[in-house]
This record gives structure tokens, sequence and C-alpha cells, in this order.
């Protein structure tokens, strides 16, 4: 094992960014100290190394620091790449269609319409949710007959898509909606299933009962300001 | 095998722009398909059946979808050619750090500036330099963003540069007297074959701008 230095994890307690890289870590076996975070009120430390976006996760590794979760994800694969499990496969097509998963979680559609479906109400909520149904189809058909996005072993896609284990039932009691379903999405919630199966990730969830009074606050002040500024 | 590289993008598009340029400077062959967006081809929406969007790279019948994706596929298959990223973990965790920079502020930024009025566009204006100038400092006096070569974060941001003329005419703006350095860096660039071949004469993508509006409904 390759000597790794001083690694330090800048994140907060309920971050779902922040918890992909404490998987990586975690399952590549790479000792680490971690710092949470209070966003309302910055530490030096954050702003120093991350200075543009002032965000985390931050992965601080001897000294210097490496921003936004799926760049820091590749940076640990390779700089540990002696340590599995792999986080990318090896072909460079197969490469390239992890990356496109992961990128599709946090950007197209897949946590922007969950957002929206839950700082909304009336149409704008039904549209947020009409969009999540159409990308939870599209994962579905991806995950069919796979023990994992990334395959046979769980790998960047599964980090980024992980949040939806953990959160998706919080949304759903906030929201008194279902989401994901058994019937609807048999592969999801298999692969939802061994994803909580591991140890690591099943260790690492945010306290559910934390993340419903958060995340009701945060429905609460969005739908507040919304309906302040309708008059 | 022989290899087979088709490449299914739109002349105007930055992101099409970026593969080009990455397999112009490997000196790699590929067969350019122009899509027609409110058109899209049988093989476009096959080989992107999620997104539909272009630029799509097929090879070998494989096709690889993202525009980011696509040049750092291309730079790990060809990678004894002209290498886009460093070899090392911390300078490509940097490079990918400063290509997702771009990807999440210039474009949007800079489609606000041409699609709004008044304060708003003007707001947008303000945002879009200051990144800009973000990007001047990370520059520094780096003959490149990848150094003393061209790189990824060269490749992803240089293509913005045939669109500069558009924002500036849209929003009254001139990037030249705000960000003299970022100029002289694109001028740089503008001296490889690879990318004065690739970017489009920027009134052309002004004009475009402008029919893209009218078609849009938008004043």
């Amino acid at each position: 094992m390759a000597d790794q230095g001083e690694v330090k994890l800048l994140k907060t307690w309920s971050s779902l960014f922040g918890l992909r890289v404490v998987w990586a870590l975690k399952l590549k076996g790479i000792p680490y100290e971690s710092v949470d975070e209070d966003l309302t009120n910055k530490s030096d430390l954050l702003l120093q190394y991350n200075p543009v976006h002032t965000k985390v996760p931050v992965l601080i590794h001897n000294g210097k620091s490496i921003c936004e979760s799926l760049v820091i994800l590749e940076y640990i694969d390779e700089t540990w790449s002696q340590n599995p499990p792999r986080l990318l496969p090896r072909d460079p097509i197969q490469r390239a269609s992890a990356r496109f998963w992961a990128k599709f979680m946090d950007e197209k559609q897949a946590l922007p319409s969950m957002w929206q479906a839950f700082t909304k109400e009336g149409r704008e909520q039904e549209e947020g949710v009409a969009s999540i149904a159409e990308n939870l189809k599209l994962l579905e058909a991806e995950l069919e007959g796979k023990k994992f996005l990334g395959g046979e072993e769980i790998g960047i896609p599964d980090f980024a898509l992980g949040w939806l284990v953990n959160l998706v039932p919080v949304f759903e009691e906030i929201l008194g909606l279902k989401i994901v379903d058994e019937e609807r999405h048999p592969s999801l919630s298999e692969w939802s299933r061994r994803i909580s199966d591991i140890p690591v990730i099943e260790e690492s969830w945010p306290p559910r009962d934390k993340l419903v009074t958060k995340w009701a606050a945060i429905r609460d002040h969005f739908l507040a300001t919304a309906r302040a500024s309708s008059g | 095998m022989a290899n087979e590289l088709i490449l299914l993008d739109t002349w105007v598009s930055p992101f099409g722009m970026r593969v080009r340029i990455a397999l112009r400077e490997k000196g790699i062959k590929f067969e350019y398909k122009e899509e027609d967006l409110t058109n899209k081809s049988d093989l476009l929406l096959k080989m992107n059946p999620i997104h539909k969007k272009i630029p799509v790279l097929i090879h070998n019948g494989k096709p690889v979808r993202e525009s980011g994706i696509i040049v750092q596929y291309v730079d790990e298959v060809w990678h004894d050619k002209a290498p886009l990223l460093p070899s090392e973990p911390y300078p490509r965790a940097q490079a990918r750090f400063w290509a997702d920079f771009v990807d999440k502020k210039i474009y949007d930024t800079g489609r606000k500036i041409w699609t709004t009025k008044g304060d708003e566009q003007k707001s947008a204006t303000e945002e879009f330099i200051g990144y800009l100038k973000t990007l001047e400092a990370e520059l520094g006096a780096k003959p490149y963003f990848g150094g003393e070569k061209l790189g990824y974060v060269d490749v992803t941001m240089i293509p913005f540069y045939s669109w500069f003329h558009a924002y500036e005419v849209s929003g009254n703006f001139s990037i030249e007297s705000n960000c003299p350095k970022l100029m002289a860096w694109a001028k740089r660039c503008m001296q490889h074959e690879s990318v004065s071949k690739t970017l489009p004469d920027p009134k052309k993508v002004y004009e475009f701008i402008l029919q893209l509006k009218k078609r849009l409904g938008i004043e």
C-alpha cells in the first residue's frame, strides 16, 4: 500500500456529496480525518481550500486540496490504485459509460428534478415528480441484469446514485408520495438493498430522524418563500 | 481492426468543437456528420437515446457521449499522441476541476447574455466577466492552462472564443478590455491548426444566434 500521507475530508453531517467520498475512502481502507462544516459559518479551512466554490466536500491530501465530489473520487481511485475496489473500469468504453451515468445523476435531471419535486407544490411539483419518474425508468433499464451500475463491482456511478437509497425514503415520508417501488423498479430496489448491505455504506448513513427534520424544514422554508412572493 | 470514428455534431456547438480539436491535435482521422437538431437523425437517436444530444463519438460502432467524457476517452485511447491530461493524479484532478468549472459556468451564463435584456442581462454579463477573470487568475503566467502545451482545460474552454463576439454584441460589452490576458491566451490557441480549423467565424456564430432567437421567439 502506498504511503498515503495526511488525508482530511471537509464535509457536513448530511452532505450526500461528502458521503460519496467517505464511502470511497472507507472501502479502499484509507485512513482520514473528517471535519464537519457548518455551512452557515464557513471555516477558514474551507475558504482557504475551496476558494472558487466554497463548498463541500473538499479532500485535502498532504496539504493540497481537491474539490468537486466526482473529481475527488477519480483522484482517490488514481492515487490509491493499488487498493481495491477499482472505482472505474479499465476498459475505456466502460469508463466513459461509468462517467456518463455518474454525470447523469448529478447534472442532467436526477438531482435537480428531485429538488423541484421537493421544494415546490402544485403543478411545478407534479412536473418534478414526472421528471423523476422518467429518470427512474432510465435507471431501471440501465440496472437490469447488473449487480451494480458499474457492472460486477461497485464503482463511481453507484456512489453518485447512492443518495437515493438513504434520502428517497426521507422525501417519501415528508411528501407523502411513493417515488421508488418494488413493482415499477425491481432492479433499482434490488440494487438499493445490495448497496445497503455493504457495511461501510450502511454505517455511514446520516441519522434518519435528523434528516427528516432537516429536509422538512427546508421544504417549509421554500414553500413559505414562494407563497410570500406570490402574495 | 480498422478504427472507424464517426462524430455526430453541429458546426456551431462549442461542445462538439472540443472533440474535433482533441481529435485533430492527435492527428486522428474521423468522419464528421453534421446533425440538424430540428430533425435529428436515426443514428443520433439510436446512439444517444437518453439525451438525444450532440456531440456523440461512435468508435467502431460504440457510442461515447458528453463532450468532456469524449475528450477524456480520446485521450485515454490515443494516449501516446499529444496527451491532453497530465499523467499525475493531482494535476489531473486540477484539470478536471477547471474543466468542470467551465462546464458549469460559461455556457449557461453566456446563454443568459443573449437571451435576456435589461437588468437580467447586465447581471449575467457581470457574472460572466467574473468567471472569465477567475479563469485568468488560474491561467496566471502560463501560456496555456495545460502549462507549456494545449491541455484538457484549454480544449474545454477555447471553443467559447468563437462565441465571444456574439456575447459582446448581445451584451454590449468588451471581453478584450475586461480580460486581456484571456484574449491573449485565446489568440495563442488559435495558432494551433487543430483550433483554427475547428472554430467557426465568430460573425457566423452571431448570425446563428440571431436566427435561433427568432426561432425561439426571443426578442
